[in-house]
């Protein structure tokens, strides 16, 4: 490990604690812990949902994804950002004047049930903890083959840093160190497709040329299909990844966090500009690492083309370069964990400790007690869970929490909204046979079943053959909906859809405080 | 003003009964529909292109083929659509206050 980038990676952790030293003196109230106190700004809240959404799987994955297989990688930026059009015309406006803390509250709006609550928490934690798993295995990886530290030790180190961000500086600390790390993630980005533009001589258009010739999949790397050779399975993916944003748990909290429907809006747009520029500047990454790189380098340092970016950064900047990137990919990781942190612990404490055990009769201290307590047990379990992951494709288990958040969340969220008719037990039965059908699909999946040996858990034919089961999944969420909706009739303790519906479009919440 | 006022004195059965209410949330969704179903369509039109035609496979400029165009503009879409939300909202923005005006703020 070179000086520099001891320098670098010392600089981010400490100025990340420096915030989190500063969020800790202001946070202590249960709305400060969980939602800054809806202190936030638009462009804040914007840089913070960029922070919160830009992943390892974003950062490290596409840019591998496009540098091995072309155009096919490049499907994960076009949906990921279609996905803000359903946020920002569906779902944020209303989400903000529904909602509290977490997304069952927004529920919870309109169905008192426990079960309802109970339900969207049980998919809160699942969608967290496999989201997790993800960019923990990610960042084991990553320092571990940047340091060469033990994969356990990396894994250590990450989760010690998330859980002291949330811990002591709860959402505010999360803000933060989530809109620095979107400011060096897109420094960085921005860096590297600079030269490998120098590289091509500023010749957009001649990139693509050069790129026919430059990977071992010749013409083929500038068209669909490297990779998704079966249109259902390319359709499938594709629908959990633009559904999928607007039913994940640490997405939608980060819309708690200002204090109206209009602010909330605003955010969405910062953060469609930003995501949709980093989304575009992957090609340059991907293009790059490919040519400059090579295909053959890239794989043999990691499978999946996880190291593509950094590798390329070094071979355009040297070691500095490198270093600065590297350090950018261990603050991508640890803003989006402790976002995910503070997901997990928002459901446990706030809605199955606070709501369904205490019945909402909690005081101000034992809620703060309670989400401390949570986001600690939550980031045990995830850094034990990682410990034991280390050989799990971290692509497919973000894809994967798409899938979930899409087929048992999005069915409930916007029928919450948007129909009068919808019940207790269509809700009810909307995120259990969302969440349960994904889950079994993949239990059944060639990812877990591959005749191929060592690439799946067990060697054999997989009985549902897709990879991603959303084009199955998500129907059925919504059907179980419908379905569960129409055999029954309104729970006694439900709210009028008169009052859901005025609220979530007037959002008279602001006027009653 | 206490929450509990509030809640007391609205009805909501009939604040959404009201001209003014009816007409925001038809305008609403009147606006919203077709850009909703606008922006799927042409998103899963892409891989129904790429996967069941070769017509994206054509070169546009240079090396470029028609594939990336289609993306591109995909994300030039989404900027848009964003853009003509924010200018939409603001004038119902103005409606929804000329509601709590009128019939909750007496």
């Amino acid at each position: 490990m070179s000086f520099i980038s001891i320098i670098i990676f010392v600089g981010v952790i400490g100025l990340t604690l420096a915030i989190t030293y500063w969020a800790a003196k202001q946070t202590t109230t249960a709305s400060d812990f969980y939602t800054a106190g809806g202190s936030l700004t638009g462009w804040q809240n914007g840089m913070a949902i960029a922070g919160d959404y830009l992943s390892a799987a974003s950062f490290l994955g596409i840019a591998g994804a496009i540098s091995l297989n072309g155009f096919d990688g490049f499907y994960y930026s076009v949906g990921w950002l279609t996905a803000y059009l359903v946020v920002l015309f569906l779902i944020a406006e209303p989400l903000r004047n529904l909602g509290k803390f977490t997304m069952a509250d927004m529920i919870g709006a309109r169905f008192h049930a426990r079960k309802i609550r109970g339900a969207a928490a049980l998919n809160t934690i699942t969608i967290v903890l496999f989201y997790m798993l993800a960019q923990l295995v990610g960042a084991g990886a990553l320092i571990k083959l940047l340091f060469g530290i033990d994969y356990w030790l990396s894994v250590l180190i990450v989760g010690f840093m998330m859980t002291i961000y949330v811990l002591f500086g709860g959402m505010t600390a999360t803000s933060w160190v989530q809109i620095v790390k979107a400011i060096l993630l897109m420094a960085g980005t921005i860096i590297i497709s600079f030269l490998v533009l120098l590289k091509f001589n500023f010749n957009f258009i001649g990139m693509f040329d050069a790129m026919r010739t430059a990977t071992p999949h010749g013409e083929a790397f500038l068209h669909s299909g490297v990779v998704y050779k079966d249109p259902i399975g390319l359709i499938s993916v594709l629908i959990a990844l633009v559904l999928g944003t607007a039913g994940l748990p640490h997405i939608l909290m980060r819309f708690f966090t200002v204090k109206d429907a209009k602010t909330a809006r605003s955010s969405v747009v910062y953060a469609v500009w930003i995501i949709g520029l980093f989304y575009v500047l992957t090609i340059f990454l991907g293009f790059g690492a490919a040519k400059f790189v090579g295909a053959d380098a890239i794989v043999a340092e990691n499978a999946a083309g996880n190291m593509a970016a950094p590798m390329l950064a070094g071979i355009l900047g040297g070691d500095a370069l490198e270093s600065f990137v590297a350090a950018v990919a261990f603050a991508t990781i640890l803003a989006v964990v402790a976002g995910l942190v503070l997901s997990g612990a928002s459901a446990i404490a706030h809605d199955l400790y606070g709501e369904i055990i205490k019945k909402g009769k909690v005081t101000e201290k034992q809620q703060v007690n309670a989400a401390r307590i949570a986001a600690l047990s939550v980031a045990v379990i995830s850094i034990l869970l990682a410990l034991g992951a280390e050989k799990m494709n971290v692509a497919f288990l973000v894809s994967l929490a798409f899938c979930i958040a899409a087929s048992a969340n999005v069915p409930t969220i916007l029928f919450t909204i948007y129909w009068k008719r919808f019940n207790t037990t269509g809700a009810v039965a909307s995120m259990l046979v969302g969440l349960f059908t994904a889950l079994i699909l993949v239990a059944v999946s060639p990812n877990v079943i591959n005749p191929v040996e060592g690439a799946a858990f067990f060697v054999g034919n997989p009985i549902f053959p897709l990879e991603n089961p959303a084009i199955i999944s998500v129907p059925a969420g919504f059907l179980a909906a419908i379905i569960g909706t129409l055999v029954s009739s309104r729970a006694k303790d439900e709210i009028s859809y008169a009052e859901v519906k005025f609220k979530a479009e007037v959002g008279f919440k602001e006027l009653e405080s | 003003m206490s929450q509990k006022m509030n809640e007391q004195k609205i009805d909501y059965e009939y604040t959404i009964q009201t001209e003014e209410f009816k007409s925001l949330v038809k305008r609403k969704h009147r606006f919203t529909t077709p850009y909703v179903i606008f922006f799927f369509l042409v998103f899963f039109t892409l891989p129904v292109l790429t996967s069941y035609t070769s017509l994206l496979e054509i070169r546009a400029i240079g090396w470029m083929t028609w594939t990336w165009i289609y993306s591109f503009s995909i994300f030039v879409m989404v900027w848009v659509l964003t853009s003509i939300y924010m200018n939409k909202a603001k004038e119902f923005d103005k409606d929804v206050e000329e509601i709590i005006k009128k019939h909750i703020v007496k």
